[in-house]
């Protein structure tokens, strides 16, 4: 049952070969035995799940026939959950429990997805290992002395480790593509704008965007289907028509124009990842698209420049948390200041206190001129960057991460270290552009991730070049052994 | 660009965190590796470039002048630290 796709576990479902309340309980069951040993999930809702199967049983018995309708799922511990607690993997949200939905986890409940529970996640989003959580690290299910990539690790090891078909990421640097890319999934990261950010944590408002992420390019089709949209909630929401994210998987891939940056071909990409990738690009060869070099000159500065930008968003987002209206309060405050100062100093852990000092500086007086305002024109150049080449090329493709995923602890000690580990994944957030990773194989046993890059709004072309690519390929079936037993 | 212990001191009473007295110096140290990073950025030339503040260039949507939303303050309070007849409580501010 957990090896089947979601197309086939809807046609499962309707042809009553098993019900959602038998599926239910058979990824619950995984959860339970296996997940201990990745630390994929922070809170696991069995009630809630069987209910919501019983539910989608009901409404199938009735005849309804939703491409999710049944099909279990976990949420990214950052989408809000009426009644089930969102901790964004803090310990300033460790008794949150929302009283409302984000929009993608209303639409998808309205769709009668099964919630299985909330996914662990580096605190509010700030890191590409998952190791700031305050739940513990996620472990990695291809090696788990090794991390699973970040923020999003815990959806990305949890889909890998087949506990759950489909699951929720948010990916404002990278966070849906760098662990889809670790631990071996498809992942994808809508345009800015395509998913509503309404109910979902905010880390960096410009920057953050909702996305799917799950084994194939089909079943991420089928989940943005149903997230994708204009949200009256979100003031930033994008008006832009939605496509049927399904109806152009199929189509070959014929002169399709592919270029490849050689700034993400260069110095730092490790050699085997790089093997890897211009095997994959070779098979998109075969099938009739042609490679063609190209160059986005302020890649380098995209680290700077994001490092700038997201943390200045972070330290305004996050003044929200003063233990006032909702989360952490310290005990016993002497006075306000020391009520604001001591539940921020003991609910925030290190990373966040650093970015949020850090966004601070950028944006205080006499510093503002010189580092935010001047990396919000990096920001339009490096934008421009991809603006001239998608005048000559339909997609970009590059590697996802400069090498596979390194072991836990290699990198805590070293921030700089771990942000240089995003330097392919951070010039897409800040160009808004749509983005996938796709898996490639494996190097030394562990999993390559192939980066396909589109024009604003182009998710369809992206899922269509992933699709055939996952036709003439079968890394996206290729599973960790753990998991296979 | 450098930065001192008091100006992390500063930065932190700014951002409403409080830093141990043992542990500013290594702050320090990271954010100042941190700025040194960003620092790369001075070099460009970006005299005749506008400022980007949203990736589409989107302007904010406007709405209808018009109440849409429920009361909803019960189920919002029941989730604060502390309430006292529809108030949020915090410690004493004027004595």
């Amino acid at each position: 049952m957990h090896d089947l796709s979601v197309a086939e576990l809807a046609h499962a479902l309707r042809s009553r070969e098993f019900s959602s309340t038998e599926l239910t309980r058979h990824c619950l069951q995984r959860i339970r035995s296996l997940d201990p040993q990745y630390n994929s999930f922070i809170s696991v809702d069995d009630a809630g799940a069987l209910a919501a199967a019983a539910n989608a049983d009901a409404r199938l018995a009735a005849g309804e026939q939703g491409p999710l309708l049944g099909i279990p799922l976990a949420h990214k511990d950052i989408f809000c959950t009426t009644g089930l607690r969102t901790s964004c993997g803090s310990k300033m949200l460790d008794n949150f429990v929302p009283p409302y939905d984000a929009t993608v986890t209303r639409l998808l409940r309205d769709a009668g997805t099964v919630l299985l529970g909330k996914t662990n996640m580096d605190e509010f989003a700030m890191g590409s290992s998952s190791e700031t959580s305050f739940y513990g690290s996620t472990r990695n299910p291809w090696d788990t002395t090794r991390v699973p990539g970040g923020s999003s690790g815990g959806s990305a090891a949890a889909v890998a480790a087949r506990l759950v078909p489909l699951a929720t990421g948010t990916d404002t640097g990278g966070s849906i593509r760098q662990p889809a890319a670790f631990c071996g999934i498809t992942g994808l990261k809508p345009t800015y704008g395509r998913v509503s950010r309404l109910g979902m944590v905010a880390y960096a408002s410009s920057l953050d965007q909702g996305g799917p992420m799950a084994r194939s390019a089909e079943d991420c089709a089928l989940l943005l289907n149903a997230i994708a949209g204009l949200d009256p909630l979100d003031s930033t929401s994008s008006a832009h028509p939605v496509e049927d994210y399904t109806a152009q998987l199929r189509q070959p891939l014929t002169g399709l124009r592919i270029g490849l940056p050689r700034e993400y071909f260069g110095e730092g990409l490790d050699t085997a990842t790089g093997d890897r990738i211009h095997a994959a690009l070779a098979l998109l060869e075969q099938q009739g698209a042609t490679l063609v070099d190209i160059t986005l000159p302020h890649t380098e500065l995209s680290i700077p420049t994001y490092y700038i930008i997201a943390p200045a968003e972070a330290s305004t987002n996050l003044s929200r948390y003063d233990g006032v209206r909702y989360g952490y309060r310290c005990e016993a405050p002497r006075d306000l200041h020391d009520l604001y100062t001591r539940s921020r100093q003991e609910g925030f852990g290190d990373e966040v206190k650093r970015r949020i000092l850090v966004g601070t500086f950028a944006l205080s007086a006499g510093y503002y001129d010189a580092y935010y305002r001047k990396a919000q024109q990096v920001r339009r150049l490096i934008r421009q960057d991809f603006l001239d080449a998608f005048a000559n090329v339909d997609i970009i493709a590059g590697p996802t991460t400069p090498g596979p995923a390194f072991g836990l602890g290699a990198k805590t000690s070293d921030p700089l270290a771990m942000y240089l580990e995003d330097v392919y994944t951070l010039a897409v957030n800040l160009a808004g552009l749509p983005a996938m990773s796709v898996p490639a194989g494996q190097a030394a046993g562990l999993p390559v991730g192939l980066q396909l890059i589109g024009p604003h709004f182009d998710e369809a072309r992206l899922l269509n070049v992933a699709h055939q690519l996952q036709q003439a390929s079968d890394w996206h079936r290729q599973a960790p052994v753990e998991a296979s037993s | 660009m450098t930065v001192h212990q008091d100006d992390i001191e500063k930065l932190a009473e700014l951002a409403r965190l409080r830093i141990a007295p043992e542990a500013v110096a290594e702050v320090t140290d990271r954010i100042a590796t941190i700025l040194g990073l960003v620092d790369q950025l001075q070099s460009v030339d970006t005299a005749a470039v506008e400022p980007m503040a949203n990736p589409l260039d989107a302007v904010q949507r406007l709405r209808s002048d018009a109440v849409t939303e429920d009361n909803r303050r019960d189920a919002f309070q029941a989730i604060a630290p502390a309430v006292e007849n529809g108030l949020y409580l915090v410690p004493k501010v004027i004595d």
